[in-house]
């Protein structure tokens, strides 16, 4: 059952040290709000999972929340490397971080088993890669036709977090535009927090609009401009040139901490 | 007494990127669908619309199918391919409804290294546990070759890129065209050795072999691409300065 709180009361509830968390929003809608009041309140050894880990979990990789990564694309898109990304898995700064990678269509069917309470996605994919021997998939023969397929495990989501335009006072929300699998980690997470740009009286349905009943989510708290420097189709633009700004600004260890204690510890927005 | 006008300037010849991202687009004169990526590829399928081929639907990984940008976006979830698309799917839908079934008829793909099958390495350079240099891995790209009919690569055309042993092989592409800055290479039918069949104007055969970190097999009688029309030039230019 959902309940109306403050960004850093929901943060402090729901997300623990030690954690799996998924923070999602595929190039849109990213959590950046919620990821901030993580780091901002110290939460240390998660185990971040998310398709494109961008610029916000190099930001937390980089501050040191995190000991493990699942992922499946972890470039800056469009401009390049991450660069806290980078460090953290070739010379072990801030700290060692452990690394299970995946396809984005095996990402999306860990997921999407999650969210159906399964114990493992079939698909096609992974077969003839170097990829079968570093992450984890197994090859199965399908039942029906002898088919060689491939078995994914479904994600052990502790807490998902995700961004939307809209809520109403019980706590539904709407988000539209690119919905990556929002949806997915909220049903497949044990909790779930849901950031949004605003609180209004009635949702009013919207092209393409995917609609969370309050009851499935845990909290829902007002973050206006949480999704910065992502974007919030319809409300918030993508901010193009801090995406290009973070690659010059992430090369340097001592520029990236100093850039995090003012804009982000300090308390003020992303960008 | 008037000066006489000033004699017109011939346009700057095309580049060899500004031809590359030509000869990807007009590869997608017949197509009814292309699934792309950020970067050449993108301004390619963009031109090739707008260019020859006005229905093409332009299919992005971020969930967008038919896409009708006006400017070539900087990620593959901007907010104007979302506005402007048929559908908008959900990440999941997206590989299991679109791209698993082949409902994509053309791939556009690039890669850190490529060897001489066209299989592609996007994920590190050196050992995987230790890598000197770690890649952002995987995206899309093992299930996009696997489920799209025909996958294209494109990538520039250089030692680093195309090598004799990859450091990872992260996507089985079998490409039916790679096109590089220098040239386009294409399959042998038989042994599937990636060969070099066409010439970009400029480009030599020693070139194009010094380029490559293989002993390249060179067609008999290699095609010059045809020089990109002061139209298609024209088109590509304004598209970038937009």
């Amino acid at each position: 059952m959902t309940s109306l709180t403050t960004l850093a009361d929901g943060v402090a509830d729901l997300v623990h040290d030690g954690d799996t968390v998924a923070l999602e929003g595929f190039t849109h809608l990213i959590p950046f709000a919620a990821g901030h009041e993580i780091i901002r309140q110290g939460r240390t050894d998660l185990t971040l999972v998310r398709m494109t880990p961008d610029l916000l979990y190099d930001q937390m990789i980089g501050m040191g929340c995190a000991s493990g990564l699942v992922f499946s694309y972890g470039g800056n898109p469009g401009v390049g490397s991450l660069h806290r990304f980078r460090d953290a898995i070739e010379n072990g700064w801030p700290r060692p971080l452990e690394v299970e990678e995946h396809s984005h269509a095996g990402m999306a069917n860990r997921y999407a088993a999650s969210a159906a309470g399964l114990p493992m996605a079939i698909m096609r994919g992974y077969l003839g890669t170097d990829l079968v021997a570093h992450t984890r998939v197994e090859q199965i023969d399908c039942p029906f036709t002898g088919e060689k397929l491939v078995a994914v495990p479904a994600l052990d989501l502790d807490v998902a977090i995700v961004h939307a335009q809209e809520a109403d006072r019980h706590g539904n929300v709407q988000l539209w535009g690119i919905p990556g699998v929002q949806k997915e980690a909220v049903l497949g997470a044990r909790r779930s927090l849901v950031t949004v740009e605003r609180i209004v009286e009635a949702l009013e349905p919207r092209p393409g609009g995917v609609v969370i009943p309050g009851w499935a989510i845990d909290a829902v708290a007002e973050a206006p401009g949480g999704s910065l420097p992502s974007y919030s189709l319809g409300i918030t633009g993508r901010d193009n040139d801090f995406y290009r700004f973070w690659d010059r600004l992430s090369r340097d260890r001592d520029g990236f901490r100093a850039w995090m204690e003012e804009h982000v510890l300090a308390g003020v927005g992303a960008s | 007494m008037s000066s006489p006008p000033p004699p017109r300037e011939a346009p700057t010849p095309a580049s060899s990127a500004e031809i590359q991202t030509v000869v990807a687009a007009r590869l997608l004169r017949e197509a009814r669908s292309v699934f792309i990526g950020v970067g050449r590829p993108s301004t390619a399928a963009i031109l090739a619309r707008e260019l020859y081929n006005p229905d093409l639907v332009l299919v992005y990984e971020s969930g967008t199918i038919g896409a009708r940008p006006r400017r070539i976006p900087l990620s593959i979830g901007d907010g104007e391919l979302a506005e402007t698309a048929d559908a908008v799917v959900s990440v999941p839908e997206m590989f299991n409804y679109w791209i698993g079934p082949g409902r994509i008829d053309v791939a556009f793909l690039g890669a850190a290294q490529v060897d001489r099958l066209g299989n592609l390495n996007s994920t590190v350079i050196g050992d995987y546990d230790h890598p000197r240099t770690r890649l952002p891995g995987a995206g899309g790209a093992p299930e996009i070759a696997l489920g799209c009919p025909e996958v294209i690569v494109v990538a520039p055309h250089d030692t680093r890129t195309f090598v004799a042993e990859l450091d990872f092989l992260t996507t089985v592409a079998a490409p039916s065209a790679v096109i590089t800055d220098l040239g386009v290479l294409e399959p042998d039918p038989e042994s599937k050795e990636l060969t070099l069949t066409r010439l970009h104007p400029g480009a030599t055969v020693d070139a194009v072999r010094g380029a490559t970190g293989w002993d390249l097999a060179v067609a008999d009688a290699p095609t010059t691409t045809e020089e990109p029309s002061a139209e298609e030039l024209g088109a590509l230019r304004e598209l970038i300065a937009r």
